[in-house]
């Protein structure tokens, strides 16, 4: 398998360490039954799932990757840090 | 036997070599198949299951008959192909899979028995009574099965892996990859040229055949040199395609030294048998051409029965007859270009006996048609042959039968993503499916083109195609005039009959044993497969599969298409584990960190320890002493009395800078630093988000804006991505920079209370209670070198950490050594740290294990009520603050047995000791000089409510059961005056 | 009293075999630049003026030998060569890791098939040219790659890690010098 990094290019799948899916994250405060359904309650389709890979032996971005996990087709990758997962309020 | 002058062989050059401890003349360009074909020798091997004599075959990676160990010890070769290996002065095989020769072989009993050894054999025999599987019947197959061995030894032979990269990887040289090649690389394309053979052409050096008015190898010789003269292209031969894997990545598998004697000199003593190549290609074009299948009849396995287009492959490419009176049979045209060219170098053929009834005829050799082949005899070679056709049965003399029941063409890498072949009735073959993979365009017989023309075209096109997905416009280039002979069959799988007729020669498959599983109801291909193991070993069934489905079908009453195809999976040809492993012995397996004071660690006698990566020293054995612990008992009181030094450069350690450092922190640690003055450290945890504890450690506040932040050992390369994760993901918006800094600094712990006698003599500025109290940091120098100290301790001493570049790590550790000295200190191990750090309850990643909180750990209090962070609304959840759950506690032996081991289990005295009853577990142990008794510390069901209680500790891995008692974390010093005074 | 310096791979470099040398780098300092936000144009002004180069595109590595800024990783680049401008803290964080990285150089005809054995990127002179650098793995170890020169390949991983560098280089050296 091979992950086009926005910033690296086309590189092997050994240079990137999965996570699971890419959803946004709760607030701090957001209290335990969200943060559970965040942590734990999570689908698993067969199809396009965006999910988190980070590129640790390269330049170290994380990732949001988007592939079929039915196919493997990669569908999009882009840098995790304009994906909109961030704490959206309730900052500490 | 060798035709004079025929061939691309050197008829000039003779090669010495050896086959079961005889020796044998062949020629340069042999492999040792033909050569031993040219020598009349056709028994090479014997059956897997019957041990029945077994001759070559094929003339490429697909044979199944003709394998051969070679080389001696621990570099012994088994499963080598001899249709593969290339003969070299010197060679020596010998047969396997029979004793105490090929021709006499003891296991050929079997054969006798084989009634009794049919489809599912194992399955039924070897079920009941169970115990008897390990003593009795594992190694009864084991004895009997199975194909070439293994020495035993480690093969120290070299082996690598590589990578390589290019825009259009062309699989197979025959006509089709040689044009796609040739398409490409004109239009400037990176291409690489994969050929499993060792020498490039495929066919078109097998058949007696014309290219724009040329003998078809001479155009293959001038096509190849043209892509060699092309920059962009890389021709790699002895290189088999083994897999297809995802976004266009593909494995394979070069012979690099297989056919070269073994290494005599220094420089070619690490040349590599194998190389295993992983390859990243935009597009491929799959060219692999098509594997000829047999026709199954009673005793259709002798040797000396081939097939038809081998017996034309020997003929034309190595110039050797593989009999004197050669018959054919077959059920389409292209076989009977076999009689034809053996008939033209003047061998005779005494028939083609093909089962249509609408063959060609032929005005050179006779041809028999609506006939079948229905029989063999010779003992260890073919002798006759009886022909079944209207007339009745009829024994032909003869002493090799080429047979072919037509072409499958080589579509196993399409399948290798998921897709599964279709069924072309035409053709009587498996066709890949359309864009099977993305990316790979199939071409000439592997793609069902079976003419030269045909293959000429498609090759061009798959280029064209191709390129064109790349963005790549190319025209078709001119094609070369070639023939474009149609390809005629009617598919003949099995010729009925009495007796074994033989679908898997390497497996010893019947068209019985097939039936038989389809009566027993083992009706889908992929439970006949295993049942019958028919497609199985080396050879995967390239050479039986189809007609073995074949067979399944009509004794299923479906269809070949509803029946189907089992799944072809990587690899395409045997690869062996030192390939695909290679580099990775020995030292290769992890990379090595070393401490700059590694070398002078050693010579203070440490042993080392591996810790992650990284070496550190365990001990230091001092004169007189035997065992690790009267050092480590040492070193301990060495520190608790005067000053011990310890390398702690593994802790990672990274430098936080930014406007937002301080929100970092708070994010990420459970305590708050955005408070931390100044020149000061904290003690801090880490949770995950699910609310357990990641790590732990202590940060500096350097600056303003300036953290230094130390994790441990274990977990630094964790923590480094969790703080990419909260400021790449979770918090975007902090303006905060960091990286790790654990390589640039050597830095060593300085314990005991001699510490600051040591250090305030060794910095240049002053070190005192007012200067550097309990939890400071600071920059210092040391003998003008800028370094930092931190007032910090692991081991409940006064104590410091000193850090100075790496560079010089080497001499500032040499220099507190020998300031040590005269303290009566000197260096401690990781062992003794342990002891340290125990004797005061401090936790490491023993306790941090994945499963603890903060409640657990007793820490709770370390989680700010001020502010939330990363894990805490997790942390909170109801199950994770019950004060049953299993929390850290010291404990110490009562019992007879003064022993105390981490994994032991702990019990109520009075329970019984299982699972239901089980309270904990020890997590770190060791003996304390301090104390004079074994400590421990213990994740025990409500620990902390339990202290003075009497507990049954057991370790049935190491047979240990004792009482202990449940006592404060904290042995030594629990108000801490050591450390701060 | 003096503390003696000691560079990553004393001892181990140089090694040559076949046609393919490689030898040990010891630049006088190297410094990680770390934009803040919205400080890359600034930053790399200050950079242009301080040590004549601009801050680095990903995979580019700017300047030349004696002093050259090469795209370290996501939102940061290495400064080898001279001691950093502290000027230069007003946009970026600055971080000293002359000690951190040991630096080698890998050169001659044949650098790249050496490579090929150990890092999954392609390092081919048409792909991988002068000026390109890569964050990549070299044998499982985080690693920094830049085209130094037509023949020559400047290879950075931890310092911790320079002997199993030298190790694995070596190996690839012999297998690839055996090959003939």
């Amino acid at each position: 398998m091979r992950i086009t990094c926005p910033l690296c290019g086309a590189r092997d799948r050994r240079e990137f360490t999965y996570k699971g899916a890419a959803l946004p994250v709760p607030a701090l405060e957001a209290g335990v039954a969200e943060w559970d359904a965040h942590v734990h309650l999570r689908d698993n389709p067969a199809g396009p799932l965006e999910e988190l890979w980070q590129h640790d032996m390269g330049c170290g971005a994380w990732l949001k990757v988007t592939r079929n996990t039915a196919t493997h087709e990669m569908l999009g990758v882009a840098l995790a840090q304009d994906a909109g997962l961030a704490i959206k309020e309730g900052q500490p | 036997m060798r035709i004079s002058g025929k061939g691309l062989v050197s008829h000039n050059r003779t090669v010495n070599f050896s086959f079961n401890g005889k020796d044998y003349m062949g020629l340069e360009g042999d492999t040792l198949a033909s050569a031993l074909l040219a020598n009349d020798v056709h028994l090479v091997g014997r059956s897997f299951k019957y041990h029945r004599p077994r001759g070559i075959l094929t003339a490429g990676s697909e044979e199944p008959n003709a394998l051969v160990s070679t080389g001696k010890g621990a570099a012994r070769d088994p499963n080598i192909r001899a249709t593969q290996q290339e003969l070299f002065e010197g060679l020596a095989a010998q047969s396997q899979n029979c004793w105490p020769s090929v021709e006499r072989d003891v296991m050929a009993v079997n054969d006798l028995a084989a009634p009794f050894l049919g489809a599912g054999f194992y399955y039924k025999t070897f079920m009941w009574p169970a115990p008897l599987w390990e003593k009795l019947y594992e190694p009864i197959i084991r004895r009997a099965a199975g194909l070439g061995a293994l020495s035993g030894a480690a093969n120290k032979d070299p082996y690598e892996k590589a990578f390589a990269f290019c825009d259009l990887l062309v699989i197979g040289s025959g006509p089709a990859g040689l044009m796609a090649a040739l398409t490409a690389g004109r239009a400037g394309t990176d291409v690489i040229l994969a050929e499993d053979d060792s020498r490039m052409g495929g066919r078109l050096l097998a058949e007696v055949e014309e290219i724009d008015g040329k003998p078809a190898h001479v155009w293959v010789a001038e096509g190849l040199a043209e892509l060699e003269a092309m920059d962009n292209v890389r021709l790699m031969p002895r290189t088999a395609v083994t897999g297809v894997y995802d976004q266009g990545t593909y494995s394979a598998l070069e012979r690099v030294s297989h056919h070269l004697p073994p290494s005599q000199s220094l420089k070619t003593a690490h040349r590599p048998r194998e190389c295993f190549w992983r390859v990243a290609a935009k597009a491929s074009v799959l060219a692999a051409g098509a594997i000829e299948r047999p026709i199954a009849f009673r005793n259709n396995d002798r040797p000396g029965i081939m097939m038809a287009g081998a017996v034309r492959a020997y003929l034309n490419r190595w110039g050797v007859a593989p009999g004197a009176r050669i018959t054919v049979f077959a059920n389409n045209d292209d076989a009977h270009r076999t009689a034809r060219d053996l008939v033209a170098e003047g061998v005779h053929v005494t028939a083609v006996i093909d089962s249509r009834h609408d063959a060609p005829d032929s005005g050179e050799f006779p041809v028999i048609k609506g006939a079948m082949i229905c029989d063999s005899a010779g003992r260890q070679r073919l002798e006759s042959v009886t022909i079944r056709s209207v007339n009745g049965e009829e024994k032909l003399q003869t002493d090799c039968l080429a047979v072919s029941g037509g072409w499958n063409p080589s579509v196993h890498l399409t399948c290798h993503m998921g897709a599964r072949p279709e069924w072309n009735r035409e053709l009587a073959a498996f066709l890949p499916k359309p864009d099977a993979v993305p990316g790979m365009v199939v071409a000439g017989a592997a793609n069902g083109v079976f003419s030269t023309h045909g293959a000429l075209q498609d090759g061009a096109q798959a280029a064209v195609t191709a390129l064109a997905g790349m963005g790549t416009s190319v025209d078709a280039p001119p094609l070369p005039v070639a023939s474009d002979a149609p390809y005629r069959i009617s598919p003949l799988w099995a010729v009925p009959g009495k007796g074994r007729a033989w679908l898997d020669f390497q497996n010893d498959v019947t068209v019985k044993d097939v039936a038989q599983a389809a009566r027993e109801n083992f009706r889908s291909v992929e439970h006949m497969k295993r049942y019958t193991t028919q497609g199985m070993a080396t050879d995967q069934g390239k050479n039986s599969n189809v007609a073995a489905l074949a067979v399944l079908a009509d004794a299923t009453g479906r269809s070949i298409a509803e029946t189907g195809v089992t799944t072809f999976r990587p690899p395409f040809v045997p690869t062996s584990i030192a390939a695909m492993g290679a580099g990775a012995e020995d030292q290769g397996f992890k990379p090595q960190r070393y401490l700059t004071s590694h070398k002078a660690s050693l010579q203070r006698g440490a042993a080392n320890i591996e810790v992650g990566l990284w070496y550190r020293a365990s001990y230091f054995a001092k004169d007189g002493e035997s065992t690790w612990r009267q050092s480590c008992d040492r070193e301990v009181t060495m520190v608790r009395k005067a000053v011990g030094v310890c390398d702690v450069s593994t802790l990672g350690k990274i430098d936080i800078q930014g406007p937002d450092a301080a929100q970092l922190l708070d994010l990420a640690y459970t305590n708050l630093f955005s408070t931390l003055k100044l020149g000061r450290v904290r003690y801090g945890l880490m949770l995950r988000e699910d609310g357990f504890v990641m790590d732990d450690g202590t940060t500096a506040r350097l600056g303003e804006n300036h953290y230094v932040m130390t994790t441990t050992t274990a977990a630094a390369g964790q923590v480094m991505a969790h703080l990419e994760y909260l400021t790449q993901v979770v918090r975007p918006d902090l303006d905060v920079r960091f990286t790790s800094v654990t390589d640039q600094w050597a830095q060593f712990s300085v314990a005991g209370p001699k510490a600051r006698d040591l250090i305030d003599a060794l910095v240049d500025e002053d070190v005192n209670g007012e200067t550097f109290p309990f939890m400071a940091c600071g920059a210092i120098t040391v003998s003008g070198v800028a370094g930092r100290l931190f007032r910090i301790s692991f081991s409940g001493e006064h104590a410091y950490e000193i850090a100075v570049p790496a560079r010089y790590g080497d001499a500032l550790y040499r220099l507190l050594l020998e300031r040590a000295d005269p303290f009566g200190g000197g260096p401690y191990g990781m062992e003794a740290l342990n002891v340290l750090r125990i004797e005061k309850g401090f936790i490491t990643h023993a306790e941090i294990n994945g499963t603890v909180t903060a409640f657990d750990l007793g820490m709770q209090g370390l989680v700010s009520k001020k502010k939330s962070c990363w894990g805490k609304a997790l942390s909170e959840r109801d199950g994770l603050m019950d004060d049953d759950r299993m929390r850290l506690v010291g404990l110490k032996p009562v019992g007879a047995m003064q022993v105390l081991s981490a994994g032991a289990h702990l019990f109520d005295p009075d329970a019984t000791v299982e699972r239901v009853n089980d309270l904990g577990y020890v997590t770190s142990v060791g003996f304390s000089p301090t104390l004079g008794h074994m400590i421990g510390l213990a994740m025990l069901s409500g620990g902390p409510d339990r202290m003075g209680d009497t507990i049954r500790l057991v370790d049935h891995t190491r047979g240990i059961d004792t009482l202990c008692e449940v006592v404060n974390p904290v042995f030594f010093d629990p108000e801490g005056g050591r450390v701060r005074g | 009293m003096q503390l003696a310096a000691q560079f990553p791979c004393a001892g181990l470099l140089p090694l040559t075999i076949g046609d393919v040398t490689l030898t040990e780098d010891t630049p006088a300092a190297m410094t990680l630049i770390a934009p803040y936000k919205g400080q890359e144009k600034p930053l790399s002004d200050a950079l242009n003026a301080a040590h004549g180069m601009g801050f680095p595109a990903p995979n580019r590595a700017t300047g030349k030998a004696d002093a050259r800024a090469i795209w370290f990783g996501r939102a940061q680049a290495l400064l080898v060569g001279p001691v950093a401008d502290p000027e230069l803290a007003a946009h970026a964080a600055l971080t000293d890791l002359s000690d951190g990285w040991a630096v080698v150089r890998l050169e001659g005809a044949r650098a790249e098939e050496v490579m090929a054995r150990l890092v999954p990127i392609d390092l081919r002179p048409q792909v991988f040219k002068r000026g390109h650098t890569a964050r990549t793995e070299l044998k499982h170890m985080m690693a920094s790659i830049t085209r130094v020169g037509p023949k020559a390949l400047q290879i950075m991983v931890f310092r911790s890690f320079s002997a199993t560098l030298v190790h694995d280089l070596k190996r690839a050296m012999e297998a690839v010098a055996a090959r003939g």
